[in-house]
């Protein structure tokens, strides 16, 4: 059995699946869960009791808000192009999905463990964008197609200064493997080393996915909704869904860039009894709760305030900081072996 | 065996989309397919074991150009019948081009031999036991930098261009400066008075910023232009 799961060209396409489901399926648990930890949050913090009255503590309200959302009607604007209205949900979901293919969640747990993992990450991130500037055009409405602009914009120019981040910290690496990423964090994570590159990834990934300060796409008290005023029932639950899976692929990667993966902190006893998985989530659910903190904290950014951050900001401020990362590490000797 | 099904899935599909490219009614449609034809080509990068060529393929071009493509041309207000209705009229023109092209591509792949050592005689060969990323980094940045570099001051040349083109004077805009912006204070901004009925507020020179000031020489061009 394992023989043919192992060798045999059917045996694989099967094991991979069963990988795939996975890693999948507690995924979509941890999705739904974070729709009731975000509305818990945002209430603790605002001094109300949040999602308390479906299931023990509120925590059966994701499944009763699921199935709210299957058993409504699904609408197609009849100005709307159909195929693509339809498309681009699935698309932004399939790729919020797709990403996790490479992400190791402990030392060779990963489903692909690609050398070119980090630029795997780069563009399925950067793919992103199609599933909402699709959105806002097939929808046939102003506001929608308003949102899709801004999105487009903005996601375009975080890119840059993101790229950039992930440039230097490979040259800290020598590997494009994420694997590799986290075992060079052994002695200390990048995040001491680089910590402004570890500030400017996070607030992109913000930015990247149009999460508060940066939700100017969805922007509800001028736009509406934005790019997905027009979607509704499942249409409009996939796009939801999407938006939470990217924040926890964000966060995923600033864990694995950052905050040293699945190494436990400073890699000593009482911390190293914990498995590396569950730390790897313990990090995860870190970053997350500063992705609802933010949005908690902070008011929405203007939009020609939002691109002066990007472009004038964080791109120079990131190309600066790259040289000289670079010539430190080739200074002080500090090249790894390629 | 699953690779060749996969390349000939990815090829058929590739070539496929690349026809919708240029017979899809709709441009959007077009640069779609343009993104699918992107997609399958990385693929066959991936099969052919170039897997750095294939994520820069979608990172650079279907990340970054095909966005601005699609930007553009959702933005265009084009008359789609209007466009299709020069189809009958170019058509032969069309169509003899690509006769004429497609005879020359056969009558030269037709007759190519490779020499036999061509193997031998390659520049780069692929070394063993490196990655192609590190491959490709050793020939750029090792062998050839010089090279690199002036093709980086090239399009360094272009993009100041472009920048140049298309900077506007900055007396008919407005813009904003952040510093400005955020050292405002209450006492410079806000003004409490109490309104007698019927008397209304004389301007104060506070409560509004003024426009800029606009030199009569410069602002008239731009009027004229307005009025095309």
């Amino acid at each position: 059995m394992i023989d043919f799961l192992l060798n045999h060209p059917v045996g694989i396409v099967i094991l991979t699946f069963m990988k795939a489901l996975a890693l999948l399926v507690p995924l979509l648990i941890g999705v739904a869960y974070l729709t009731y930890a975000e509305r818990k949050v945002l209430a603790a913090m605002q001094l109300r009791k949040g999602p308390n009255v479906v299931g023990p503590f509120g925590l059966l309200q994701p499944f009763a808000d699921a199935l709210k959302m299957i058993m409504k009607e699904t609408i197609i604007p009849s100005g709307s192009n159909r195929l693509l209205f339809l498309l681009a949900p699935m698309l932004t979901f399939g790729l919020a999905m797709l990403a996790w293919a490479v992400i190791p969640v402990n030392d060779g747990w990963a489903i692909a463990d690609i050398n070119v993992g980090i630029l795997y990450l780069f563009a399925i991130s950067s793919l992103g964008v199609y599933g909402i500037i699709i959105a806002g055009w097939a929808s046939n409405s102003k506001y929608a197609f308003l949102g899709a602009m801004r999105s487009a914009a903005q996601m375009v120019s975080y890119e840059v200064s993101m790229g950039f981040v992930l440039v230097s910290v490979l040259l800290c690496v020598g590997s494009l493997n994420l694997t590799d990423v986290v075992r060079a964090q052994t002695t200390v994570w990048f995040a001491i080393p680089l910590f402004p590159m570890f500030i400017i990834f996070f607030i992109s990934a913000l930015a990247e996915t149009n999460r508060s300060p940066f939700d100017l796409p969805e922007g509800e008290s001028e736009i509406v909704a934005g790019f997905f005023v027009e979607y509704s029932s499942m249409s409009f639950a996939l796009f939801f869904l999407g938006e939470y899976a990217n924040m926890i692929l964000m966060s995923a990667m600033t864990t694995i860039l950052f905050l040293g993966g699945w190494l436990a902190p400073f890699g000593i006893e009482p911390f190293t009894w914990i498995p590396g998985p569950i730390w790897f989530i313990l990090k995860i659910c870190f970053c997350l709760f500063v992705f609802l903190w933010v949005r908690a904290t902070f008011p929405r950014y203007r939009y020609d305030q939002l691109m002066r951050l990007g472009w004038k900001v964080f791109l120079p401020f990131s190309l600066a900081w790259l040289v000289l990362t670079a010539g430190a590490l080739l200074a002080f000797g500090w090249l790894p072996d390629v | 065996m699953i690779p060749t099904i996969l390349f000939y899935l990815f090829a058929a599909v590739l070539i496929v989309s690349a026809a919708m490219v240029v017979s899809a009614r709709n441009p959007v449609h077009s640069v779609l397919f343009l993104i699918l034809a992107f997609f399958n080509a990385a693929a066959l990068f991936l099969i052919a074991g170039a897997e750095f060529l294939a994520m820069i393929l979608v990172i650079v071009y279907v990340g970054a150009v095909a966005v601005l493509f699609l930007f553009v041309v959702m933005m265009l207000d084009v008359d789609f019948a209007q466009l299709r209705g020069g189809f009958q009229r170019y058509l032969p023109v069309g169509a003899a081009v690509g006769v004429v092209l497609f005879v020359e591509l056969a009558a030269v792949l037709g007759g190519w031999k490779l020499a036999p050592d061509t193997k031998a005689l390659r520049m780069s060969p692929m070394p063993d036991g490196m990655t192609n990323t590190e491959a490709l980094g050793r020939i750029l940045y090792t062998d050839y930098v010089l090279l690199f570099q002036i093709a980086g001051l090239v399009l360094l040349v272009a993009m100041i261009g472009a920048i140049v083109l298309t900077l506007r004077d900055r007396q008919t805009s407005r813009h904003q400066s952040i510093r400005v912006q955020t050292e405002r204070t209450v006492a410079e901004t806000l003004e409490m008075m109490s309104v007698g009925i019927g008397v209304g507020v004389k301007e104060t020179g506070i409560l509004r910023p003024k426009p800029p000031e606009i030199k009569e020489e410069a602002h008239a061009p731009a009027e004229h232009h307005h009025g095309h």
